[in-house]
């Protein structure tokens, strides 16, 4: 993956060859700025690399246009995030409803209902996400990451923005329902802790895969 | 489809939740307070319309009238089609005859009038000639005359004495004081006698081949007038003349299309406020949409599905918006109808339904237009957004999406005034308005680095975001100053337009024009009226004359299609002669001769003569003048102000032509109720000479003026709404911005004040810039105005100057830095956790 600026061309992930297999749970980890972030990016599909290809359920995710890949997402992938992304104007039910929504799911109001219960917020489901705390927003936030029953389950930092304790409650919650589901999990972290609880765990640095082991 | 159906109703629920969560609060109010200013303009303006058109309507004693060679009959085929419309009809027939008294003998118009004549206005009799007049209802009866007071003068007449019309003998019930359809043209120059339609046939004037004009008149509802109108154009023969009100008079018809243009101008103001708000209230919007459409498209929307939905709640606001609006406004007019009503003398007609479609259509149009260019930049919002903020949206555009938008918007302003010049000249004034001020703002964002470290802290702070913000400062400035500029406009054209304009018809305007006036006359007439106060008004030379040829061709070859036109080709033409331009005259193509040569003609045509008949300068126009054939040449064209109560002529020829032509001389006076009786005499004394009283048609004109100025008074006060919203508007656009901010300043230890202080430079500098702008472009906009649209003498004002800095430092300080308090106010923890 290549940035191009008026002071050169950066490169930000090269040459990393990766395969995940179904079911497993795989940390990336690396120093701020080893393009974490990016490579996960490229393997959700949400940036195309400049060189290079990414196959998801079989399929080349890189020969794929945005819509293309956005159809692939809507059926096999599910994210959470650092910084949650809950939609402000949406209650904490109406968010975990939209992946469901998208597809045209009938029942998209009754399985958000129960994906909210098995997050343990039964009782918030007519809340703004302001009115929740940042623990609770990122509960909604994995409620809605596993709502649709994704093939995998890309996560970006899923405690840097929540405290010790809450961020261990979250990840014991993510790590609960990915066994439940049996999702492949992808989780990019800084955190040596959280990316020892996966089955395997690669390193980057500089853009460059320099360890892939078990966790 | 199926995805088609999926996003629709996804656009459904979406609307729901972000409707009750505040989301589309700016932008619905945008719509709502533009929709209900329009329509109020537009339902109020119908009505005051309605009333000017029946008020002009007097002049032809109906709505439309039909003028025929041959006799007309009352249950003809017209008369029973209007009938079947709905409409009224009345007949009357007109011919001049001899009326006798004893030896005595005059000429004089008949008009014999049928039942419900006149549909429109009254007319008014006196009980002795020259006196006072008062209404009366209903025609003359069998046996009966109604007389002209200048008739009974000549014949020596009472009223209750009696006069013989060919075979009949007629009682003087009334002397004749009014008739709506007297007219101020002067074909009518003869007095006249009204008698019962009825009556005509006893006289035993009128047979078979007798010059004589018949005329039907049809009032009615204006849709029914309209509809009818267009039917008897196709069904009429070609010697039938159909007139309707804006033929009528020069003059009423002249005042009647400048005071549409100062409603139009109004509600044009409006319609631009509403674009620039909405325009505001759409990029709000997309910048508050930009995380929840990424976040979307992670989860697998495409670019379609997203744009669907985007739209779909965009024209639902504007739907929902435009039918809230189109209701506040007809409950605003209502109201502004019911405050006028001491002002407004008799009854408003019903409003017409135009107005709440062009709200609906103007609503989708700018929402549409303007939401379109942030819309589509939404759809390319990156997905990756949502691991790293910075990754932009490719940035909103201002440049060439936004032209298509302001095609838009002048295609819904021509639709809502039907003027090109009125909206060819607001189009090139706003693009330069808003390119200046664009100019001007990115010189201040600029120019404000440079200041930043010689003021204080708050002040350094406002300064650091004008010039940080950079382009969303100009397009703030750019906003700001569009509508201090359509306010600083409207109240230009209020003040000083509408002022100009009465001026142009003060008190001792002329309200009598004296016709007929032979040569030998002029100097014992000049005599006589200044022994008895009545001025020294000018003589203007006067012959009547046809025109025969252009450039050697006869006329038959190129007889103009419209009814107007081919009066002009056809029937005698008042010719004048002068050395200097006259007074209400203005040039619009050529130049004024200068010491002409009399040998070689030239003639000056006014603008409608030479667009009736596709006339061209240098173009050779033929006249037989009293059996006698004079060629000219066209030197010039002029714009005419007709309702400047002024002689004037559509054709001026240069001094030394017409000498030989045995002409007349005509002029206009102004005299007081008091100085009537002194006509008496002047008939006496001078029986040749021919008095028009054109009070009552300058009492219209007037009329018309003050209920013009009215109606833009009020609709300022909408207009003045609607800006104030673009304020809003403008002010919101930034607030999420400014919370964050805010929030961050307050938690390094800025206190409330200090960042206030700040928020309140900023809004300050931006607001006294615009200002300044905005009274600059405001100026030469009402000058331009004045001077090229309405004819009008412009002044420049330097208050404007101080009224748009006073304006935009204050409305734009004092509302900016109130509209962010709260902001300023919120805990900054709560912020900044929230983002």
């Amino acid at each position: 993956m290549e940035v191009s600026s008026p002071d050169g061309t950066l490169t930000i992930v090269n040459d990393v060859s990766l395969a995940v297999a179904a079911g497993e749970s795989i940390a990336i980890v690396g120093a701020s700025g080893a393009g974490k972030s990016t490579l996960l990016a490229i393997l959700a599909g949400l940036e195309r690399p400049t060189r290079g290809a990414v196959f998801l359920n079989g399929a080349e995710l890189t020969a794929l246009d945005e819509d293309g890949r956005a159809a692939a997402r809507a059926e096999h992938v599910g994210f959470v995030f650092q910084a949650f992304h809950l939609v402000p104007a949406l209650t904490a039910l109406e968010n975990v409803m939209l992946p469901l929504e998208l597809v045209g799911r009938a029942d998209a109001a009754q399985s958000a209902a129960q994906a909210l219960d098995s997050v343990g917020l039964a009782a918030r489901r007519g809340h703004y996400p302001r009115q929740l705390s940042g623990g609770e927003q990122q509960r909604v936030a994995i409620a809605r990451a596993f709502v649709g029953r994704p093939n995998v389950l890309f996560a970006d930092e899923p405690t840097g923005n929540l405290d010790t304790a809450t961020g261990a409650r979250i990840a014991e919650l993510l790590f609960e329902q990915n066994r439940a589901a049996g999702t492949t999990l992808v989780l990019v972290t800084h955190e040596r802790a959280l990316a020892a609880r996966c089955a395997r765990v690669v390193e980057l640095d500089g853009g460059r895969l320099v360890g892939d082991g078990h966790g | 489809m199926a995805s088609g159906t999926r996003a629709l109703g996804f656009g459904l629920r979406a609307l729901g939740r972000e409707a009750r969560g505040g989301e589309l609060a700016v932008l619905f109010g945008a719509v709502l307070v533009a929709v209900t200013a329009l329509t109020a303009v537009g339902f109020f303006t119908s009505r005051v319309a309605g009333a000017i058109r029946l008020q002009a309507g007097e002049v032809l004693a109906g709505d439309l009238r039909l003028e025929s060679g041959r006799p007309l009959e009352p249950g003809g085929a017209y008369a029973r089609e209007a009938r079947a419309r709905g409409l009224e009809v009345a007949e009357t027939v007109s011919f001049r005859s001899v009326v006798f008294q004893g030896e005595l003998s005059n000429l004089a118009v008949v008009d014999g009038v049928g039942q419900g004549y006149p549909l429109r206005g009254r007319v008014r009799v006196a009980e002795a000639p020259f006196a006072p007049g008062r209404t009366i209802d209903g025609v003359p009866k069998r046996g009966e005359a109604w007389v002209d007071s200048r008739l009974l003068a000549r014949l020596d007449v009472p009223v209750g004495g009696t006069l013989k019309l060919g075979e009949l003998s007629l009682t003087v019930a009334h002397a004749l004081d009014y008739r709506p359809d007297q007219g101020s043209a002067f074909d009518s120059l003869a007095p006249t006698l009204m008698i019962a339609y009825e009556d005509v046939p006893a006289t035993g004037l009128l047979r078979p081949g007798s010059r004589a004009t018949w005329n039907l008149l049809f009032a009615g509802a204006p849709a029914a007038v309209a509809g009818f109108e267009e039917w008897l154009r196709a069904q009429k023969s070609p010697a039938e003349r159909l007139i309707d009100v804006g033929e009528s008079s020069e003059q009423l018809k002249s005042a009647m299309e400048r005071s549409g243009r100062f409603l139009n101008l109004s509600a044009l103001a409006t319609l631009l406020l509403a674009a620039v708000a909405v325009a505001m209230g759409a990029r709000r919007y997309a910048l508050r949409h930009l995380d929840t459409v990424a976040l979307l498209k992670c989860m697998g929307a495409s670019q379609a599905f997203v744009l669907g939905v985007t739209a779909f709640e965009l024209v639902s606001v504007a739907v929902a918006g435009a039918l809230a609006g189109i209701g506040a406004g007809y409950v605003a007019q209502a109201g502004l109808a019911a405050l006028t009503r001491s002002l407004v003398p008799e009854a408003l007609p019903a409003p017409t339904l135009t107005a709440a479609w062009l709200g609906l259509g103007t609503a989708l149009v700018i929402v549409v237009g303007f939401a379109a260019p942030p819309l589509l930049q939404l759809r390319r919002v990156p997905p990756a957004r949502v691991l790293r903020r910075n990754l932009e949206a490719p940035p909103l555009r201002y440049g060439l999406p936004y032209l298509l938008a302001a095609a838009a918007l002048l295609a819904m302003l021509f639709a809502l005034v039907r003027d090109v010049r009125l909206v060819g000249y607001v189009a090139v004034g706003l693009a330069a308005t808003a390119g200046v001020l664009a100019l001007a703002g990115w010189l201040l964002v600029r120019s404000t680095r440079a200041v930043r470290g010689a003021v204080g802290v708050a002040w350094r702070y406002g300064l650091a975001n004008v010039a940080r913000r950079g382009r969303d400062s100009v397009v703030q400035i750019v906003a700001f100053g569009l509508g201090l500029t359509v306010l600083l406009l409207l109240a230009v054209v209020r003040n000083d337009l509408l002022d100009a304009w009465r001026r142009s018809l003060p008190p001792d305007a002329p309200n009598h024009f004296l016709i007929n006036i032979a040569p030998s006359e002029v100097d014992p007439l000049k005599a006589y009226l200044g022994e008895h106060h009545l001025g020294s008004p000018e003589f203007a030379p006067w012959v009547r004359a046809r025109l025969t040829a252009v450039n050697g061709q006869p006329l038959k070859g190129r007889m103009p299609k419209s009814d107007r036109g081919r009066a002009f080709a056809e029937r005698e033409q008042n010719l004048s002669w002068s050395r200097e331009l006259p007074a209400d005259n203005r040039l619009v193509q050529g130049s004024w001769w200068h010491d002409p040569d009399p040998k070689q003609p030239l003639v000056s045509v006014a603008s409608e003569f030479q667009e009736e008949l596709g006339l061209a300068l240098g173009d050779r126009l033929s006249f037989d003048v009293a059996g006698e054939t004079i060629v000219a040449t066209v030197a010039n064209v002029r714009k005419v102000r007709w309702d400047g109560f002024r002689p004037n002529f559509f054709l001026v020829f240069s001094p030394g032509v017409l000498d030989g032509a045995t002409g007349t001389f005509m002029t206009s006076v102004h005299l007081e109720p008091a100085q009537r009786p002194a006509l008496t005499e002047l008939v006496r004394r001078f029986p040749g000479i021919t008095v028009l009283d054109v009070e009552t048609l300058l009492g219209q004109v007037r009329e018309l003026i003050d209920r013009a100025s009215l109606a833009v008074q009020y609709v300022f006060a909408f207009t003045l709404a609607s800006g104030v919203f673009v304020l809003l508007a403008a002010i919101q656009a930034t607030r999420d911005e400014r919370r964050y901010e805010s929030a961050i300043l307050r938690t390094l230890g800025a206190r409330r004040r200090v960042v206030l202080q700040g928020v309140a430079a900023e809004f300050v500098t931006l607001g006294l810039l615009s200002g300044v702008l905005a009274a600059t472009a405001a100026s030469l906009a009402g000058w331009q105005l004045a001077t090229r649209l309405f004819g009008l003498a412009y002044r420049f004002d330097a208050l404007l100057w101080l009224a748009g800095l006073g304006a935009g430092a204050l409305l734009v300080g004092v509302a900016g830095t109130l509209a962010t308090r709260s902001v300023v106010a919120a805990p900054p923890a709560r912020t900044l956790r929230e983002d």
